[in-house]
């Protein structure tokens, strides 16, 4: 069958299997076949992350196990949606502590890219509030894995692609809530200075991020808009009432009312015009807009959510997203370098966002550490590659990384340049995995297999 | 609402078991594979089902349907909906050759299902109220030279269930007849999957939807009645030389 990532690009044809729980895993992995796998969760990862000649579907894997309102702990299969566990955790007052930019993330995708919020500054990483996980390895063996138990297991598979084996189930650790709506304030930078300096001052906030506007230049380049936000402090009876309220618009949600765009659409409708007036118009836009709203947690967290597959909005080739990161010191003057080289070429983004990140946590391959990360996306065309691998050289010259749940296309030395512990990973992977049975097309390409 | 859901452990009863589950309903699972149920009945309390019991039976083992039903009626304080959802894929092109596995399919998805009825249109019908839903197939529309074995079973049902409607209409118990069409789930994991292929969560939206309205004979999703209805139009000259 023909597979792809979240950028629809690029597209391979693979075997999919789907277990229904660990003994069929293990029957599969058991079975005497050279082909390599890679686990597979929501198909959210943007490249070829989840790509192989055979895809370990974790769709069965979903079940909830407890939820634990004492110890404010889930525990659950792997395939289960973020969505999924707001779903039963808000009636609770409960809250997952990191969430990425799309609740359609699996539980499994999400410890595999290590994901990080908009909150990364302050409370790091998906896996730093992920209490332990059973994995299945290719040799069939199934391991519990946690910061005191196969500890180096523990720290290659959070952020480790799948490559290590396939998690079956994970205790995560939730927060308490008192609303689920945000209070979000909106800040205005004229330019990359502005930004750079709002992001920073803005560390108390809980969550942080900036849409920035990447087609602007001269004086306004790098202009930002910068979205903090608190969680709602109120609870009395209307709020309870507003938590049902919220859970029943969820539900609503899930019998598949939102905008959905059922095939792609012509790729020539984005072009650098129609983005430019798009960004300014964005803009524009928000710069009016009150400064202090209160918006609900589904709007401030997942934007994007509300229009299915928006991933064809792209075109037939699809896109490539583009996300790097650079350390403190030189990521204003590497960013600005990026964005002078993106505008000079006439490319764009219709979404680009700059986040502050805090330190990075021991896992071997996760992509955060402190800096400043910005994305891109871009429609995929022929002449976007040579940009990329210019872009790759400023990134590395500034000594940053690539997040490998959105690469499609980097070279192993641009890999190796940003991951200084890729050889600690190879070897964990010597001994869990000495055949390379999990193996993607990404690993192959950047050397980590193969 | 207390409901009871036959063959708990398949792609469809699960998904829907779930959509009950948020609802706050009380729950009793009957299926074979105990390991299954009692994730499947972890994962329903998580989800909000206010009560859960289950009980391992193999459902081939007509014996044991009085006293598991009985089971789920006593535990649960009463039976609203009963849905029965097991059933399995035959090898068609073995089950021709071989009557034993053709016999054993049958009982499987027909038998079986017509003795749970027997039993469960008795206990309804002496509460005067409830519902029975059967999931069948659009396989039972038309036999087909791919699946008639699977086919005949689940016409069987179908035509059981017409008659047993009518029955117990008398007695305020309503009879839904299910037919999905092509299902991604386990059962199917083998087949290559087109542009037909709906998710078990979507035929789990209707089947709730359509017990709450009462209806009849249920296609899901809605189109299959369309193409079905063209199917059973095709002459059967023509039909005769199909191979689909």
């Amino acid at each position: 069958m023909e597979v792809h990532g979240w950028g629809r690009y690029p597209v391979t044809s693979a075997e999919i299997l789907a277990p229904t729980d660990a003994a069929s895993l293990n029957k599969l992995l058991s079975a005497k076949q050279h082909n390599s796998a890679i686990p597979r969760g929501a198909g959210r990862s943007y490249g070829d992350s989840s790509l192989s000649s055979r895809l370990l579907s974790s769709r069965f894997f979903d079940n909830f196990s407890e939820l634990n309102t004492e110890s404010m702990t889930v525990r659950c299969g792997s395939g289960i949606s973020l969505n999924d566990i707001l779903k039963i955790c808000i009636p609770q007052g409960l809250f997952l502590p990191v969430l990425p930019g799309t609740k359609f993330v699996s539980v499994g995708g999400a410890i595999a890219a290590d994901v990080h919020g908009k909150n990364h500054h302050l409370d790091g990483s998906f896996c730093d509030h992920l209490e332990s996980f059973r994995i299945m390895l290719a040799s069939g063996e199934l391991l519990h894995c946690s910061r005191s138990e196969n500890q180096d297991l523990f720290h290659g598979t959070c952020g480790g692609m799948g490559l290590t084996g396939m998690v079956v189930d994970a205790t995560l650790k939730l927060i308490n809530i008192k609303s689920t709506s945000i209070s979000q304030q909106s800040l205005v930078a004229k330019n990359l200075q502005e930004s750079f300096e709002l992001l920073n001052n803005s560390d108390a906030s809980k969550y942080s991020v900036a849409w920035l506007d990447c087609l602007s230049s001269g004086d306004s380049l790098g202009r930002s808009i910068i979205y903090l936000g608190e969680h709602g402090k109120e609870r009395g009876k209307e709020q309870e009432e507003k938590l049902e309220r919220d859970q029943h618009e969820i539900l609503k949600h899930r019998a598949g009312r939102s905008l959905s765009i059922p095939f792609s659409t012509p790729s020539l409708l984005l072009n650098k015009y129609t983005m430019k007036a798009f960004n300014n118009t964005y803009y524009t836009f928000k710069v009016k807009e009150k400064a202090e709203l209160n918006v609900n947690y589904d709007r401030y967290f997942f934007p994007l959510d509300g229009v299915k597959n928006w991933n064809r909005l792209y075109g037939g080739k699809g896109f490539l997203q583009y996300q790097f990161v650079l350390p403190t010191e030189s990521a204003q003057p590497g960013i600005e370098k990026v964005l002078e080289k993106i505008t000079s070429a006439g490319k764009g983004s219709f979404l680009s966002v700059l986040k502050k990140f805090g330190e990075a946590n021991s896992n071997l391959l996760s992509f955060p550490k402190e800096g400043f990360t910005l994305t891109l996306d871009f429609k995929r065309e022929k002449s976007l590659f040579p940009l990329l691998d210019e872009l790759d050289e400023i990134v590395c010259e500034h000594a940053g990384r690539l997040y490998l749940a959105k690469d499609a296309r980097m070279s192993a030395e641009t890999f190796k340049s940003g991951y200084s512990k890729w050889e600690e990973f190879v070897e964990l992977k010597n001994k869990y995995d000495p055949k390379n049975v999990f193996s993607s097309l990404q690993s192959d390409r950047i050397g980590l297999t193969d | 609402m207390k409901i009871l859901i036959i063959g708990a452990a398949s792609a469809i009863a699960k998904a829907t078991a779930r959509i009950y589950a948020e609802q706050g309903n009380d729950l009793f699972l009957l299926g074979r594979n105990e390991e299954a149920l009692n994730g499947i009945a972890d994962d329903l309390k998580v989800r909000g089902a206010s009560s859960i019991g289950l009980a391992c039976l193999d459902l081939t083992k007509s014996a044991q349907h009085e006293s598991s039903i009985q089971q789920a009626i006593d535990e649960m304080d009463g039976l609203d909906i009963a849905l029965i959802c097991h059933g399995s894929l035959p090898n068609q092109e073995k089950a021709e050759v071989d009557f034993k596995l053709a016999k054993k399919e049958i009982d499987t998805n027909g038998l079986s299902v017509i003795s749970l009825l027997t039993v469960l249109s008795e206990k309804l019908s002496q509460r005067k109220c409830g519902t029975i839903a059967v999931i069948t197939s659009v396989a039972g529309d038309r036999g087909r030279q791919p699946n008639f074995v699977y086919g005949a079973a689940k016409s069987l049902v179908s035509t059981y269930l017409q008659g047993l409607r009518g029955k117990l209409r008398a007695d305020q118990v309503h009879v839904i007849d299910i037919r999905p069409g092509l299902v991604d789930s386990p059962m199917t994991a083998h087949m290559e999957k087109g542009a037909l292929w709906s998710s078990p969560e979507r035929i789990a939206s209707k089947i709730v939807q359509s017990i709450a309205k009462k209806k009849h004979t249920v296609y899901a999703p809605g189109y299959w009645r369309a193409i079905m209805f063209v199917v059973r139009l095709i002459p059967e000259v023509v039909f005769k030389r199909l191979k689909f």
